[in-house]
């Protein structure tokens, strides 16, 4: 019998895998993949709940969350290709021009 | 039963995927694991009765979003081989407490039933998952709909300009 | 319970069959075709004009040795053509070939599954095709196929976006994404919709030309660019899964050409009763007609014209098809309203 719980257990833990991916990996590439980890753990976690509770809500506002995903997956890259432009690196512990 | 089976044998591919995203040495294989665990939320989306939202994963997020990925990490890999970009990997230790930690919490959630949410009503599912979705977003949520257009294409804009080599 | 499991897997044992055999023979018929157009007899050796030469060519293909070069990256390097092979074939789950067919005696319907979102999943499943030709080019470890893989996947995912509006169209006009339900509406309507909507029918075409890497688009296999693009350091029985696979794809187009624009399994003018002879050919027969005369466009096609350049192959894309099938939305729409 599967229940909301197990949904919410499933999202909590690949959130925590891509805030593990965030942290621990210094490929700027990857710590993207794992934002993108992320936010696919949080649309779990709203597809879930629409099921649940027989509420279209969270579909549409899981679209809207893929929208953002998009948006900020194709600006993040940008920055990254323009970033590599200069630097030849993708290792952020060397993009640290504006650190004090 | 079936239900079950399903649920049980997406969820340990997800996660074994995600695991596998985050630990890969090769920034290629990665990306290919992040693709796979795309492919199999799409089909825990199915079993959700979001068929919608499931080929919009696939399509979207695994067809176009991880596409995007592979490109940038060809690009970046292009001129030297892989191994030169060093990925020392510290913190290591901290990740690991860190999930020790969250599976702990998980355990408690699971195990003591502190989240009970409660089924309230809302407007139903109906089976044709298109139409319902088209209504509620051209009706009820319209002004999200056009605000998240107009996001998109800034995003595509800056992009552009981004990634431009001389402007 | 036995309906439900074993009657899908006849269908799909015959339909990848059936698919199978149909691509070695298009590969037949392609050599054959040019071959006419060039005032020649092409393959005539094995068997009677040539018929077995589909056999002679697998078996070929079987036997050759398998290379792997020694720097690629094995893991991506087997992979590659799986990749490319499974969405072209999984495309084949919701094309409907008839509303029933008989077979065996029990009358069951004629398609594997009618999925809602029908032809949304035959589009999500082409996207992750694409994959297998960015991997193949950079498994291989090579300058050539790599290049070659970059541009392949460039081209396809920008006429991806002008085919993909055209099918918004036609959602227009059926007002569902089911596949069944798109013929359903077109018999409703009266009208093929190749016919209500000639514009997205002519991107449609020319957007599966550019899909499947064919001519006059075919740059990113062109011999006499980039030795063989993304599968130059395939051989054996990996070569025959990328090949494969691009017919497959053509099936896949033309299918969905068929389903979308031509009627699917609905004979021609089904309201005019003197003409209901035609209704005497069963809805499959109508199918497969149609769609060989697509594939054979197709083949016609790649005999006649030349072949574009690479820039200007993304102009036509970006700058021609993309503004063209938005516009053909917008006067949709509005015909739709004021109409």
């Amino acid at each position: 019998m599967i229940t909301i719980t197990h949904y919410m257990v499933l999202s909590a833990a690949l959130f925590t895998l891509g805030v593990i991916g965030v942290m621990t990996r210094r490929n700027i590439i990857i710590i993207l993949m794992s934002i993108e980890l992320m936010l696919n753990a949080v649309n779990i976690n709203f597809i879930a709940f629409s099921y649940h509770l027989q509420n279209a809500i969270g579909q549409v506002f899981a679209v809207f969350v893929i929208v953002v995903a998009a948006a900020e997956a194709a600006v993040g890259l940008g920055i990254i290709l323009a970033f590599y432009r200069n630097k030849e690196t993708v290792n952020i512990d060397e993009m640290s021009l504006m650190r004090w | 039963m079936v239900e079950a089976v399903a649920f049980y044998s997406l969820a340990a591919l997800i996660l074994g995927f995600g695991v596998l995203v985050v630990t890969a040495k090769s920034t290629v294989h990665s990306v290919l694991f992040l693709v796979a665990d795309f492919l199999c939320v799409a089909a825990l989306y199915v079993t959700l009765q979001a068929q919608f939202l499931a080929v919009i994963q696939v399509m979207v997020y695994a067809g176009g979003i991880v596409v995007l990925y592979l490109f940038v990490v060809m690009l970046v890999n292009l001129k030297r081989p892989p191994e030169a970009h060093s990925d020392p990997r510290r913190m290591g230790r901290l990740g690991l407490v860190m999930a020790a930690a969250v599976m702990v919490e998980l355990v408690a959630i699971f195990a003591l039933g502190w989240s009970k949410p409660e089924v309230t009503g809302g407007g139903g599912l109906s089976p044709n998952n298109v139409e319902q979705l088209g209504r509620l977003l051209y009706q009820d949520y319209l002004i999200p709909f056009e605000v998240a257009s107009v996001l998109l294409l800034v995003a595509m804009i800056g992009a552009i300009v981004l990634a431009k080599r001389e402007l | 319970m036995v309906e439900a499991i074993i009657l899908p897997l006849v269908k799909i044992v015959i339909v990848l069959v059936a698919v199978l055999v149909t691509v070695m023979y298009i590969v037949l018929l392609e050599r054959k075709v040019q071959a006419w157009v060039q005032v020649r007899l092409g393959p005539m050796r094995v068997g009677p004009h040539g018929i077995l030469q589909p056999l002679a060519d697998v078996l070929k293909l079987f036997v050759k040795e398998d290379i792997t070069p020694v720097k690629a990256d094995k893991w991506v390097f087997t992979a590659a053509p799986i990749i490319v092979l499974v969405p072209a074939l999984i495309a084949f789950a919701v094309i409907p070939f008839g509303k029933t067919v008989t077979l065996f005696g029990t009358t069951m319907p004629g398609y594997i599954a009618d999925v809602n979102v029908g032809l949304l999943y035959i589009v999500s499943v082409a996207g992750i095709g694409i994959y297998g030709i960015i991997l193949g080019g950079w498994s291989s470890n090579s300058k050539y196929p790599l290049l070659a893989s970059l541009r392949a996947s460039a081209q396809l995912i920008s006429y991806e976006i002008a085919v993909t509006m055209t099918l918004v169209t036609v959602i227009m006009l059926s007002g569902t994404l089911s596949m069944v339900g798109i013929v359903d509406a077109q018999l409703a309507k009266g009208w093929w919709f190749g016919f209500m909507q000639p514009v997205a029918f002519a991107i449609y075409f020319i957007g599966g030309l550019a899909e499947t890497n064919r001519a006059p688009f075919d740059l990113p296999e062109a011999e006499q660019e980039l030795v063989a693009g993304f599968h130059t350091e395939y051989s054996g029985m990996r070569f025959a899964f990328y090949f494969l696979a691009e017919y497959a794809n053509m099936i896949v187009v033309s299918t969905v050409a068929t389903t979308l624009f031509l009627g699917g399994w609905l004979a021609p003018f089904p309201n005019v009763p003197a003409l209901s002879l035609l209704g005497l050919v069963p809805g499959w027969a109508w199918f497969i007609l149609k769609t060989f005369l697509f594939l054979y466009v197709f083949l016609w096609v790649r005999a006649t014209l030349p072949r574009y350049r690479y820039d200007q192959l993304m102009r036509l894309g970006w700058k021609w098809l993309i503004p063209l099938a938005i516009l053909n939305v917008v006067v949709t729409g509005l015909l739709k309203v004021l109409v």
